[in-house]
């Protein structure tokens, strides 16, 4: 079976730990150790954990960014196109492109595109909706939402080896280790 | 008791944000059990029976106004707005404190505002679906009421965009995407944690497809952080644009008493004023039934209060101001606005304001009386009360004694006034009962960074 061999038998190795402190401290070693494919896991945000795993910067603000910039263009194009090409009206003589009447329309435009091109783009980065993740083979893992936090390395990182990420692991004391099955 | 800056002022002593003695586990399960375990008790039965009496009046009321038309309404020529926008206005400032609470207290690292924020957004939320309801109902055909927004049609018109009510049009709906989705987005970890503590399957499975498959990954916690911080940056301006585009429907008309350039901030502080007044009203029996007086403490009813009386003082000044360019602005017409709200028909609603929303709050800067809750409470009310009257005065004694003593008017709400109002505080009333009962009410996770442990320790 060629294909069996090309698919790793497992996800990874999962690593339980007890405070935020010991999971910064367990991510940064693994990245130390040369560990790129390696996830965090928390019930709250640590800013610290994203760092250790060596991810700093996102591409969120960005999309908001170009978000807003579309919303406020497109709602002064749309404002524009009404009063003075597709609809012309003369309103107690005011200019067809009165522009400062068309600025609330077109802040309100560009708040709406740039919060929802912000939400759209956070669960899209992060691969949300998901209804199924291997982690969620491990009974261990449902405290990752509660009071436990979590450090996966997983068996698609190059430098992983069953028994020598195993033994670092261990070297990081953590609470528990669990083999997460695909 | 704890020293000022200059070692010799004695600080007083602050209640602490979050009772101590609490872990992880604790906050987790105190919330979240509130909607997973904890019976349905007959209080908040009878609770949401009474809700849905006055829903149903609202259904009434709605049916009636459908058959008949706006003519069941006390509206006239020239009163035509009435209680349909006194009460849009009422409501609207009213969603504008959730607002405030989840985002502008947010990026001033306020974090005490983490255990009030979730309900806070949820009112805002519900207050904005029932002052949505008033303009769509005021327009005597609300089935037409898409035609507001700008879409190709074979009529072949466009919306006019030099009008306010235009603009309110766009600012009351992006005011009402953005504050769902700042609710959704806010909700989203938690419902992951009620994910896997829910036992039964069904409800596992709901809060798993709401959950979206979180996993509170650092990579996820990393964007969510970015949009969040992002978000509260977005919503900071448009809840400030919000009420000022309101005001703008008011102010940007010739009306005496309208066409005044104070309207923006003073309607803006007005809202934040009733806002938390209702947060008040909401967060004090809520905390008491649901024995969440450990995260909801003293401390958050007391900067409530505080935020309460510096709002007030603001609109306080708004309405000297008012009074004040109203004599020296020189116009007939003006002042004549003034004395007629002073003496003329409506001068109760004037006087009865001023003592609500002015005189009877001032009782909040004695610390002792801050620190009652039924005190806080009747003074909450008190406030919803005056800012009712506020709105009440500015449309109807303005639009009754415009500049034409021909065109002079009386107004006098119906009986289907009446039930379209309270028909709303039902529905306000059932959907807050509703969402205690499904949604954690308090943010867990925003809960468990305010704990000592959730600090990383460096080595």
């Amino acid at each position: 079976m060629s294909h069996a061999a090309l698919v790793p038998a497992i996800y990874g190795l999962l690593a339980e730990f007890d405070t935020p402190t010991e999971l910064v401290e367990a991510s940064k070693a693994a990245h130390a150790a040369g560990y790129r494919k390696i996830d965090a896991y928390s019930p709250f945000p640590i800013e610290e954990a994203s760092e250790a795993i060596g991810y700093r910067k996102t591409t969120v603000p960005l999309i908001v960014l170009v978000g807003g910039i579309l919303g406020g263009l497109s709602g002064f194009g749309l404002q524009y196109w009404i009063n003075v090409i597709a609809y012309p009206l003369n309103i107690g003589g005011k200019p067809y492109n009165s522009w400062p009447a068309f600025i609330v329309p077109t802040f309100e435009m560009t708040i709406l595109f740039a919060g929802l091109a912000g939400v759209l783009g956070m669960f899209a980065l992060n691969g949300l909706p998901m209804p199924y993740h291997p982690l969620f083979n491990v009974d261990r893992f449902s405290a990752a939402t509660r009071d436990k936090f979590f450090l996966a390395v997983e068996a698609a990182d190059p430098k992983f080896d069953m028994q020598d990420t195993h033994r670092f692991l261990e070297s990081l004391n953590p609470l528990t280790i669990s083999e997460v099955p695909h | 008791m704890a020293e000022g800056p200059d070692n010799r002022t004695a600080l007083l002593e602050e209640p602490p944000v979050l009772a101590p003695g609490q872990t992880f586990d604790s906050v987790t399960d105190q919330i979240a059990d509130a909607v997973l375990t904890r019976p349905i008790g007959l209080g908040w039965l009878a609770g949401l029976a009474v809700g849905m009496g006055f829903l149903a009046l609202l259904g009434m009321a709605i049916s009636y106004l459908l058959i008949r038309g706006v003519g069941i309404w006390g509206i006239n020529i020239p009163i035509g707005w009435g209680f349909a926008i006194i009460n849009f206005v009422w409501w609207i400032g009213i969603g504008h404190a959730g607002t405030l609470i989840s985002a502008i207290l947010l990026l001033l690292k306020q974090s005490w505002r983490n255990s009030i924020n979730r309900f806070a957004e949820a009112m805002t939320l519900f207050a904005v679906a029932c002052a949505g309801m008033f303009p769509l109902l005021h327009m005597g055909r609300p089935w037409l009421g898409y035609w507001m927004f700008p879409y190709p049609n074979s009529m072949g018109v466009w919306p006019q965009f030099r009008s306010p009510l235009v603009w309110d049009v766009f600012a009351v709906s992006t005011y009402a995407t953005i504050s769902a989705v700042f609710w959704f987005v806010g909700l989203v970890p938690d419902f992951a944690t009620m994910r896997e503590k829910a036992k039964h399957p069904y409800t596992k499975q709901i809060y798993g497809i709401l959950a979206l498959g979180w996993r509170g990954s650092a990579r996820h916690w990393k964007r969510y952080e970015a949009l969040y911080i992002l978000l509260a940056g977005l919503a900071t301006p448009l809840v400030l644009s919000v009420h000022t585009v309101v005001s703008f429907d008011f102010a940007v008309a010739l009306m005496p008493g309208w066409h005044t350039t104070i309207f923006p901030p003073y309607f803006v502080a007005g809202a934040i004023y009733s806002g938390f007044a209702m947060v008040l009203v909401l967060a004090i029996p809520i905390r008491h039934y649901y024995g969440l007086e450990n995260m909801i403490t003293m401390r958050h009813l007391q900067n409530a209060a505080k935020v309460m009386l510096a709002t007030g003082l603001i609109v306080a000044y708004g309405y000297f101001f008012e009074t004040f360019i109203a004599f020296y602005s020189g116009s007939t017409y003006e002042r004549f606005m003034m004395q007629n709200r002073w003496f003329g028909q409506y001068a109760v609603f004037y006087w009865l304001l001023i003592l609500l929303n002015i005189l009877i709050p001032q009782v909040l800067w004695v610390p002792k009386l801050r620190s009652n809750t039924k005190v806080l409470f009747l003074i909450s009310t008190v406030i919803l009360a005056g800012m009712w009257l506020e709105r009440f005065v500015i449309i109807v004694t303005s639009l009754s004694r415009d500049f034409l003593p021909s065109s002079w008017g009386h107004y006098t709400p119906t009986r289907w006034d009446y039930a379209t109002y309270a028909g709303t505080l039902g529905f306000f009333a059932v959907a807050i009962f509703i969402f205690i009962r499904i949604m954690p009410a308090i943010s867990i996770f925003e809960m468990r960074m305010l704990l000592p442990e959730a600090e990383v320790k460096s080595k």
